[in-house]
């Protein structure tokens, strides 16, 4: 962010006419100050497009669900128009939805928990690595993004189902007679979540790591710290903002998916997000679809908010670079 | 420090943290090759038939066919504007720039849920059903922040007195524009198309609220043939689609550098 480079030329020449002659340099002066209105201009030019899709595919559809959600669905199926607060009170007041929201929050945060242990130390290792070989592993760290998220999601199935891979090993080393059901429970649903948010983690740890200059270890060290004292007392301090920036981005696409308790999950596995499709795909409840998108877009955007109040958005950005 | 038993530990750990990422994928592959017909162990030959029922499957050929268009109009779309917006960003200072920052990227700071019900609805309210367009007005909102991100890395890395230099010579901004920036951008623009046409090609929680009835893409496709069972055929599909989402960017990246490079020396 701080690379920006600034157009001054054609303010100095303008500057320096004026200096030069009376007429000719107002004129000069005119010129440059057209100009400026030009550059002022520009950059909200080259924005338009994107602010333009922003607004009206992002702004403007949420704040209508925001009034969607006031809205009421008839029996008849029909919407009526109107401000009612019935979804608001059904969504609020019914047990049902707290605990699949207090269950999904949980989820969530084990999986954050769990990537941010198995993340750690592989983040350090690359960043740590040999630079012949830096490449290679941050190349591997990459592939998982490019791997799709349901074929990842499914392939668990392929290891932990009954006639899974755990399953084949275990009945051919006679160790079980008949094969074990491990899908379909809240272990398998946070372990496909762990699969698919550590790369997420480890990327953002070791943005934060690489950052790191090297000579302050070192100077610990040459003070006397040992090399376990000098990385808990200088490294890992210095890289808790990649492990914030890693850990938000995990809960918050965590506590947002449907689509990894539908596969590995059973029917008690559901997540608030599933209540969201089940609403608007299968059920067509659209007044109550919106209260309960907006319900999980309060809960995760607080925290983004609060997180980019205290530590900025630039730490997410930078894994980018 | 290295060849120390830290170090060891260190990375032991690290390959067994690779391995739980990379294995269930490369179980996935394996079994795609499974003679069986049932997918899964034990493994009881080797052959290419499910690859060839998958080419035979017209669903699936029909989902590969609106993935790729979808994919490819995806990323012109979001690249285009992307990459005007992270020239504003990265080539201009004005007021409310970090601001803006955060509004470019704020499609994916929000979950995509939620942005997907809301586009959804709001064009149902304007008389947009669910539709192709829906689909792609989806996708384009959605992949423009990661295009506005890796764009504006790559951008702030090109020398701007190249441009400087062409403007003295007497060229104007157009002319300046594709004759020198463009030329200089272009491993952006690649990385921005890749990287968008990537994530359209894969997502699934948008387009599952998104997409018409019958229209499948190739995620929503083998979510649908889960819900009967894990067959050989959905292996190989996702076999398929691994080798299209990792080896595209590979070469596509591969191209990018060698591009780079020759920019460098000239």
């Amino acid at each position: 962010m701080s690379l920006i480079r600034r157009r001054v030329p054609a303010d100095h020449a303008g500057g320096r006419e004026t200096d030069a002659a009376g007429r000719a340099g107002r004129r000069g002066a005119r010129v440059a100050e057209a100009q400026a209105i030009e550059r002022d201009r520009k950059p909200w030019l080259l924005l338009s497009p994107a602010l333009t899709a922003i607004t009206f595919l992002l702004v403007v559809p949420t704040c209508f669900i925001v009034v969607y959600s006031f809205w009421l669905r008839t029996a008849t199926g029909a919407e009526q128009v109107g401000f009612y607060l019935d979804n608001w009170k059904e969504v609020l007041s019914d047990p049902f939805y707290r605990d699949i929201l207090l269950e999904t929050l949980k989820i969530a945060a084990i999986s954050t928990v769990a990537c941010a242990l198995m993340g750690y130390v592989p983040a350090y290792f690359i960043a740590y690595a040999n630079v012949r070989h830096r490449g290679f592993l941050l190349l591997l760290l990459m592939l998982p993004f490019w791997i799709s998220y349901i074929i990842r999601t499914m392939s668990w199935i392929n290891i932990l189902g009954t006639s899974g891979a755990i399953n084949a090993v275990l009945l051919w080393l006679g160790v079980i007679d008949k094969p074990i059901e491990m899908l379909y429970n809240e272990t398998s649903v946070v372990l496909g979540l762990v699969q698919f948010l550590l790369p997420f983690m480890i990327l953002n740890i070791y943005v934060s790591l690489e950052g790191i200059d090297r000579n302050l270890t070192e100077a610990a060290k040459s003070l006397g710290c040992t090399g376990w004292q000098a990385f808990r007392e200088v490294t890992l301090p210095l890289s808790l903002p990649g492990l914030a920036a890693g850990s938000l981005l995990c809960f918050v696409l965590g506590a947002g998916t449907y689509i990894t308790p539908m596969i590995l999950g059973g029917p008690e596995d559901a997540m608030f997000a599933n209540l969201v499709y089940e609403a608007i795909v299968t059920q067509l409840n659209w007044p109550l679809g919106s209260a309960l998108s907006l319900v999980l877009l309060i809960v995760l955007g607080g925290l983004v908010t609060i997180y980019t109040r205290y530590l900025g958005i630039d730490q997410i950005a930078k894994s980018f670079r | 420090m290295r060849a120390s038993p830290g170090w060891i530990g260190i990375s032991s750990f690290t390959i067994l943290v690779y391995i739980f990422m990379f294995a269930p994928v490369v179980v996935v592959m394996l079994l795609a090759f499974n003679t069986s017909e049932f997918g899964s162990f034990p493994m009881q030959g080797v052959s290419f038939r499910w690859f060839v029922e998958l080419w035979n499957n017209d669903a699936i050929v029909r989902a590969f066919r609106i993935s790729m268009v979808l994919g490819a109009l995806t990323s012109v779309i979001s690249t285009t504007f992307g990459i005007l917006a992270s020239l504003a960003m990265v080539r201009f200072d004005f007021p409310g720039k970090r601001i803006m920052s955060t509004v470019l990227i704020s499609p994916i700071l929000i979950p995509e849920v939620v942005l997907a019900v809301a586009l959804l609805l709001f064009l149902k309210f304007l008389g947009v059903p669910k539709s192709f367009p829906l689909l792609l007005l989806g996708h384009v909102i959605f992949t423009m922040p990661f295009v506005v991100l890796v764009v504006q890395a790559r951008l702030v890395a090109i020398q701007r007195e190249y441009e400087e230099a062409a403007l003295s010579l007497g060229a104007n901004s157009l002319q300046t524009f594709f004759a020198v920036t463009l030329p200089l951008m272009l491993p952006a623009v690649l990385a921005g198309m890749l990287f968008s046409f990537t994530i359209s090609f894969d997502d699934i929680t948008g387009t599952l609220f998104w997409k018409p009835g019958g229209v499948e893409t190739v995620p929503t496709q083998i979510f649908a043939m889960l819900r009967n069972s894990i067959s050989p055929e959905i292996n190989a599909l996702g076999t398929v689609m691994v080798v299209i989402t990792v080896v595209l960017p590979l070469t596509g990246a591969a191209i990018g550098r060698r591009l780079a490079a020759r920019m460098r020396t000239r």
